[in-house]
């Protein structure tokens, strides 16, 4: 198999158990390093447990996945911490930090190997790229839901890592910075990075992504550029329910349900 | 923001300091007082005098100097190193709980410990020589400590509920076998176990002190060693694990170390709750949440408090030495109280 891109992820025939219940079922994707690649689908599809298995946390119960060619579980976790970033969903912080503080543990993995200017440079340039500065001194276990996905952003961004993993990164934010986040993954796909992200929000999806993939009931149903992947055909199928797929001025699709 | 932090670094420097001019007053204070007094030259003089420095202020009476040299002495070194071992333990706990109200004593590794130490003591053990007592609490602190961690987590956090539920029946179990020991012990073993239950320092020995001092000191430097990693922790296990700690490492090493915290003091001064609760949170409130500085002022701050406690605890009434035990829970009852109802309202803790 042959890309233009180097892969990031190479995922083989994965499927996992839980229980009883098959959460993934037989999935196989390539994540190319300069893209953004949106996961979608229902709720329960699998969308978060194929991010674990991308992200090193779970392990398939059958199939592989392939990080930068070499298998996942042969990465230690010192090692994966400097090839993937993972945001995910919920975020807590224990005591009292400072989301100065929170921002600045994204850089754990660097320690030996950063000096302090690197470091102080990186999550500054995170901090304004998630709109947190306003808040380095707060306590994070202080702010509104989004402004602590918002942190936990900056956080991740500053970890600095050729892959990032979000997990529903927008889903607690305004409707600006959701923009922003996307703006965000957009400019780390456009400098060579692999975004894969987790999203609810089909238009969002199909205005930013390279690629898009549904989910549904833990098999891959569609995988492809979102002109293709997002029609209302699919999304018929998927979700059950009928949409009408426009286009906006800038050519995007935007979907939007049928209402009475 | 630069201001911000050289007012962080300021406020550092001078909690160190008053707290190193706290602690030291109290070491000489405590080792003035008692029924023989001496004054503070004589103390630091028969300091100086033992270390090899002949000053006039060596005190004349002979008494007075066998008096501090074999009972003050080791009395304040025990409060000292128990009292830092005990507050560092707490923080450490707090950590690897993921919740400000877990303590040794409140979860129950204490009382554990205790069990352990009483169990040595009912059936005379001696397979450790002088080391038996010890080895005996830090099993029983070690127990309890998986116990709790094992029943009272869930996805790297533990509720307060769950905690406190784990706790009361860890110290309830102790308490019967506590007071199973005394019942089938003899009279001078029941004795030693009151005298555990309640917590007090009178009577350390410097053969004590030496085991609690090689026992502690590493490990308080160990943990220390590792703030960074308990830092990272706080963001979640999941989290921590993506930023490349190994979390079952550390969780690992933290209860072992923890329970050899505990255990060294359990075994030769009893229970004395709360100052793993209280210290810990006073230095949060002081100078933020960082494990860097947290731990090592942990350390000292304990000292402090347990050294100026066993002073008031043998001076408060005439003639009579109060056991620290029931004076830190006196106090710390109350404060533990007031930290639940903040939890509860600032985090809905009891979900």
């Amino acid at each position: 198999m042959t890309t233009e891109q180097p892969l990031a992820f190479r995922v083989r025939h994965v499927s996992c158990e839980r229980g009883d219940n098959l959460v993934l079922d037989d999935v196989s994707l390539d994540v190319k390093l300069g893209q953004i690649l949106a996961l979608v689908g229902p709720n329960g599809a699998g969308k978060s447990t194929l991010l674990s298995t991308m992200s090193g946390d779970l392990r398939p119960t059958a199939g592989a996945v392939e990080l930068n060619g070499s298998a996942i579980e042969n990465y230690s976790a010192k090692q994966l911490a400097r090839e993937r970033a993972v945001l995910l969903q919920a975020n807590t912080v224990s005591f009292a930090f400072s989301v100065q503080d929170v921002v600045h543990m994204g850089r754990t993995p660097w320690m030996k190997t950063s000096d302090e200017e690197t470091d102080a440079r990186l999550c500054e340039q995170a901090m304004r790229d998630a709109d947190v500065e306003h808040l380095a001194h707060r306590s994070f276990q202080a702010l509104s839901g989004g402004e602590k996905a918002r942190s936990s952003l900056a956080r991740v961004l500053a970890q600095d890592t050729p892959i990032v993993l979000l997990d529903e990164p927008t889903a607690s934010l305004d409707l600006r910075h959701q923009e922003d986040v996307m703006v965000v993954a957009r400019r780390l796909a456009d400098a060579g990075r692999a975004v894969v992200v987790v999203l609810h929000d089909l238009s969002l999806a199909a205005a930013w992504a390279d690629e898009v993939v549904i989910l549904a009931e833990g098999r891959l149903v569609h995988h492809g550029p979102p002109q293709d992947v997002i029609t209302a055909q699919t999304v018929r199928s998927v979700y059950g329910i009928d949409v009408h797929v426009l286009t906006d001025p800038s050519g995007r699709l935007v979907v939007v349900p049928e209402r009475a | 923001m630069p201001s911000g932090h050289t007012k962080l670094t300021q406020r550092r420097m001078i909690v160190l300091v008053v707290a190193l001019l706290l602690t030291f007053a109290g070491a000489i204070a405590s080792a003035m007082a008692g029924q023989l007094p001496a004054s503070w030259t004589e103390v630091i003089g028969t300091v100086l005098h033992s270390a090899g420095f002949n000053t006039g202020w060596r005190p004349n009476d002979e008494l007075i100097e066998q008096t501090l040299l074999q009972i003050r002495f080791p009395r304040v070194a025990m409060s000292l190193l128990v009292g830092a071992a005990l507050a560092i333990a707490g923080a450490v706990m707090q950590s690897i709980f993921g919740n400000p109200l877990a303590e040794p004593g409140v979860v129950g590794v204490s009382s554990g410990a205790a069990l352990g130490a009483a169990l040595a003591i009912a059936i005379g053990m001696t397979t450790f020589g002088g080391w038996s007592i010890a080895v005996m609490a830090f099993l029983g602190g070690f127990l309890s400590t998986v116990l709790v961690y094992a029943t009272a987590r869930s996805q790297g956090r533990t509720e307060v509920v769950t905690l406190l539920l784990t706790g009361i029946a860890i110290n309830a179990f102790a308490g019967a076998g506590l007071a199973l020991m005394m019942f089938s012990g003899g009279a001078a073993a029941r004795e030693q176990i009151v005298f555990w239950q309640l917590g007090s320092i009178n009577g350390s020995r410097w053969s004590e002190v030496f085991i609690v001092l090689v026992l502690t000191v590493p490990a308080m430097v160990w943990v220390s060693l590792m703030a960074r990693q308990y830092d990272v922790l706080a963001l979640g296990e999941r989290s921590a694990a993506h930023l490349g700690l190994n979390v079952e490492r550390l969780r690992v090493i933290s209860i072992v170390l923890v329970a050899l915290l505990t255990a060294a003091g359990v075994a030769f001064v009893g229970i004395i709750a709360f100052v793993g609760l209280v210290v810990p949170h006073v230095i949060r409130m002081l100078l933020g949440p960082g494990h860097r500085w947290l731990l090592p002022l942990s350390a000292l701050m304990g000292a402090l408090l347990l050294v100026w406690a066993d002073l008031f605890a043998r001076t408060i009434l005439d003639g009579s030495d109060l056991p620290i035990g029931m004076l830190t829970s006196l106090i710390g009852g109350p404060f533990f109280f007031y930290l639940v109802r903040s939890a509860r309202s600032r985090a809905g803790g009891w979900a």
